[in-house]
């Protein structure tokens, strides 16, 4: 499916939630209104035409420093891709500069649980419903979002003791049914 | 084919040294390397391994993974602030006596790594006896790395040179 009749598939269903729609390098980019991230998101997964199994990446950006005025200060760019038809698209969407909050995909795709967990941890951006929203890149000590245009780069932090990570892990044994005695 | 006893009168030939020089010169020639490798140096210190470069013709071939048994550690690769800790407890858990060859640049300087991740250097948390400048250095470099370490267990007294001094790092706690 062509660029053209892939965005005709998405406004049959979503015109009210698309902004602006363009074409860059080939590749389709949808900006949306945020509040209907879900709905997009589960309608490109899950309609027949369309079936985008994949995400393949969730970007943050910050364009605070950049020379085009943009309609927030932060973007993430939702990177599909369908396996069956072989066509993809960018779904891009801009949070302003205080509380950027965005709903989370974690129980659409699986990946982007860490991949919130990254643009969290770099960014600063939340996400609602993330059932672990704790840094994932940098250690536990670190404060602020290091990835943003007014982070100082020569900003160290130290730490003093290695991360425990075994929250982390008894919660996956948990799901996997094993329950690990202490002690 | 006649079996000689042991005969306490007979002279056997003898020679005459320091306690000291005798374990200096054992140590210096078995040293056991602990690769702390955490980036691209690693994989050329496994060239330095290697049939090529041959790193057992000075005796340091027995590479153990453990902090226990070895005692030269040798750090190849970028140090983050997450792996400090690590870095220093592996230090810490090594036995006496021990020495750390610093590789490369990113372990001895942070490299073109200037960031907020990055350790400006691991003589921040563990002391340095060599480092090795290069990104990656030549396995030659290593080598002689491991015979600045062995002349340097061989004469302890001898001091190192004066180092310049480094610019410390602004940290938030």
């Amino acid at each position: 499916m062509d660029n053209q009749s892939l965005l005709e598939h998405i406004k049959t269903k979503h015109l009210s939630e698309i902004i602006d729609a363009y074409e860059e390098y080939q590749y389709l980019n949808v900006i949306i209104k945020p509040e209907f991230i879900r709905n997009i998101i589960s309608y490109l997964r899950d309609d027949p035409n369309l079936k985008f199994e994949m995400l393949v990446d969730l970007v943050s950006i910050d364009y605070s420093k950049y020379p085009e005025k943009k309609l927030g200060r932060f973007g993430l760019v939702y990177h599909m891709k369908s396996l069956t038809h072989n066509h993809r698209v960018a779904i891009r969407v801009f949070l302003p500069e205080e509380n950027p909050e965005i709903d989370s995909i974690h129980d659409l795709y699986k990946n982007a649980n860490w991949l919130e967990r990254e643009a969290w941890d770099q960014m600063g951006i939340r996400f609602r419903n993330h059932p672990n929203l704790k840094r994932i890149l940098n250690h536990k000590d670190f404060v602020g979002h290091p990835l943003r245009k007014d982070y100082p780069i020569d900003r160290r932090q130290w730490l003093s003791e290695p991360d425990d990570l075994m929250d982390e892990m008894e919660k996956r044994l948990k799901e996997k049914g094993i329950i690990l005695r202490r002690g | 084919m006649g079996v000689k006893t042991y005969n306490p009168n007979e002279q056997l030939p003898y020679i005459t040294t320091r306690r000291e020089a005798v374990l200096a010169w054992g140590r210096k020639n078995s040293l056991w390397p602990m690769p702390f490798g955490t980036a691209c140096c690693a994989i050329e210190f496994m060239g330095v391994v290697s049939s090529v470069f041959d790193i057992s013709r000075f005796g340091a071939e027995l590479v153990r993974f453990s902090p226990r048994q070895s005692d030269l550690l040798i750090v190849a690769g970028t140090i983050t602030y997450k792996m400090a800790p690590i870095l220093k407890q592996i230090y810490d858990q090594m036995s006496e006596p021990k020495w750390v060859i610093s590789m490369g640049v990113c372990a001895s300087s942070g490299g073109f790594y200037n960031n907020y991740c990055t350790m400006q250097g691991i003589d921040h948390i563990i002391p340095v006896d060599v480092y090795i400048a290069g990104c990656p250095p030549r396995p030659e470099a290593i080598l002689d790395a491991v015979m600045k370490i062995q002349e340097k267990i061989e004469n302890p007294k001898t001091k190192p040179p004066a180092q310049f001094k480094v610019k410390e790092p602004k940290f938030d706690y």
